[in-house]
């Protein structure tokens, strides 16, 4: 029902989609994982607690999360610029998408490293195992469900921004959407995309749900 | 006890916790002396700071004041690392378990080791042999949430075991437990204080833990050790208010004994039944006091052979609960006339 040109158009789409989905899901998490851990071991309560640093991280956070996707990426396009020489197309996008996502992400990984029970970590310190130890060996496989499940909302998040970008040509599927079906009024190439999407998003969900599930072993 | 060897000698300790809500003086003026090898409780009401002093004793909580000399060591002299280090020598169990629940059973006892720097080969093979000590060597592939509470206690106590600590800390360690789960553990527990030689440190709040398994007792009473000494003095002859109410149970402390008309029994130990300290077990059991009028017995490889003689309370109702513990534990006895 299309013509060539435009199933490659959404082919290609789907491709640029996925890469920036895919680049800026790891760089976050690059950022966002350690970012979480440190929230949760410096905390008042945690196994090395640093308040200042706890604090000030936490309001760094808080405030960037408040931060409207599509108003932050705008605001540092000057930045986008600077560290791809562009403000169009997938690469300019993975850049706001990683400042967006990582502190989100962030938060996610300490919610699920905090479900760890007290009992569990006392355990672990009266073993011998130092703060390092625990974060490596208790803390991460513990939440390891809990965080794959995380990951999943993160990443579906971060592919419902990247369509987002579309509207200041940041490439992928929602660019593709709203060229056409918003400024050519081409709803059924719009349509097309938007089911694409949402596929896509029940792919990740049902694979994060299904591999957190497998790895658990609680539940028996 | 003279000229045993002290593992841990705490000295002078008080242990306040500050929160927004004021002060908690959680322990006051704790002196104690636990010897090698020998298996001590600790009970105490809930509050009275029995977790804070355990938990003092591995530095996972640090003291206010005073000392910990674990094995010749000043806890609070040593560096992180050197504490670490001292935590390995220093095993714990917990009401909880606080097993990894994302390892298998196995892996769970690898844990210490991998901490310790033991070679991934060499930690399951000890891993397995503790698994065996412990009795599940058969559940070394199921993970916590397939093994009863027993269980897990069990693969708990390996754990703690596997760094070949010298002593065993246990925090309500059967708490979590059934009646009968718990004899097992307790039993598990004078086994390894038996073949191993470690020294353990219970802490409870179920007199028939300490009656069962420990040589010498600690009461803690609102932050300060209210009574210490040999569980069989404490248990027949109790001094502090707070260790007459444990043992004795609420209310009755002031029956008098000296009523010549009190009802008297002969109690015979004829070998068959493996010692038990009848009469501590009579005062649990029955929430009466007895008073021992005459006694013979002896401790015959682990069997009690001899007799006693003992007056009942003059309250009937107390005396038919006494014979009815008796009779419940199936002891030979008898009612006497004559006067020992
Ligand atoms: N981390 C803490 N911060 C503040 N207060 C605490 C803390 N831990 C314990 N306490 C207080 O110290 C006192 C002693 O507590 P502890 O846990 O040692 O009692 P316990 O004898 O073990 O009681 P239980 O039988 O209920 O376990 C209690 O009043 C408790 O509220
Ligand atoms: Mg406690």
């Amino acid at each position: 029902m299309f013509e060539a040109a435009v199933i490659k158009m959404i082919g290609m789409g789907i491709l640029e989609t996925l890469y920036m989905v895919f680049v800026s899901s790891a760089i976050a998490y690059l950022i966002g994982l350690p970012l979480g851990i440190i929230l949760v071991i410096t905390d008042k309560n945690g196994i090395h607690p640093m308040v200042a640093i706890n604090k000030t991280l936490g309001f760094v956070v808080n405030i960037v999360r408040s931060v409207p996707f599509i108003i932050l990426l705008i605001t540092i396009l000057p930045f986008t610029r600077l560290v791809v020489g562009t403000t169009y197309g997938a690469n300019a996008t993975v850049v706001p998408l990683i400042v967006s996502a990582a502190p989100f992400i962030a938060r996610m990984v300490e919610a699920s490293i905090k479900e760890v029970p007290e009992g569990v970590i006392e355990a672990a310190k009266a073993m011998g195992a130092s703060t390092f130890q625990i974060i490596w060996k208790v803390l991460i496989p513990e939440a390891m469900p809990s965080l794959i499940t995380g990951s999943a909302i993160a990443i579906t998040t971060i592919l419902g921004y990247s369509a987002m970008s579309g509207f200041v040509g940041g490439g992928g599927l929602g660019d593709i959407a709203i060229r056409y079906g918003y400024h050519r009024y081409q709803t059924d190439i719009m349509l097309v995309t938007v089911v694409i999407l949402v596929i896509i998003v029940q792919l990740i969900q049902d694979i994060g749900l299904k591999l957190a599930l497998k790895k658990d072993k609680r539940i028996s | 006890m003279d000229g045993r060897e002290v593992i841990v000698k705490i000295r002078d300790l008080d242990k306040t916790y500050y929160s927004k809500y004021g002060k908690t003086h959680a322990l006051k003026d704790i002196n104690l002396d636990i010897y090698k090898g020998e298996i001590f409780g600790i009970i105490g009401l809930s509050g009275a700071g029995k977790s804070t002093l355990v938990r003092c004793i591995n530095f996972l909580e640090l003291p206010t004041k005073g000392e910990v000399i674990f094995d010749g060591l000043s806890l609070s002299s040593l560096t992180e690392k050197e504490l670490r280090k001292a935590r390995t020598s220093m095993g714990m169990i917990f009401q909880q378990f606080n097993l990894l629940a994302q390892r298998n059973a196995l892996d769970n006892v690898c844990f210490p080791l991998e901490i310790a720097g033991v070679s991934r080969a060499k930690a399951r093979e000890r891993a397995l042999e503790l698994l065996e000590l412990v009795g599940i060597a058969d559940k070394a592939k199921s993970y916590p949430s397939q093994l009863s509470g027993g269980q897990q206690q069990r693969v708990a106590i390996a754990r703690a075991l596997a760094t070949n600590p010298k002593i065993l800390l246990c925090d309500e360690a059967t708490s979590a437990l059934d009646p009968n789960t718990t004899s097992s553990i307790l039993e598990l527990l004078r086994d390894i204080n038996q073949k191993l030689g470690i020294t353990i440190i219970i802490i409870t709040h179920q007199m028939s833990v300490i009656e069962r398994l420990c040589q010498r007792v600690a009461i803690i009473d609102k932050s300060y050790i209210a009574e210490l000494g040999k569980v069989t003095d404490v248990f027949t002859n109790p001094q502090s208010e707070i260790a007459k109410e444990l043992i004795l149970s609420h209310g009755i402390k002031d029956i008098s004994f000296t009523n010549e008309r009190g009802r008297k029994l002969r109690i015979v130990f004829d070998g068959r039944s493996t010692y038990e300290p009848i009469i501590s077990n009579i005062v649990l059991e029955a929430k009466a006091p007895v008073n021992i009028l005459y006694a013979d017995t002896r401790n015959i490889d682990g069997k009690a052979v001899g007799e006693m003689v003992i007056q009942l309370p003059e309250d009937e109702l107390l005396s038919s609960n006494i014979i009815a513990y008796l009779k419940q534990i199936n002891i030979n006895f008898m009612e006497v006339e004559e006067n020992v």
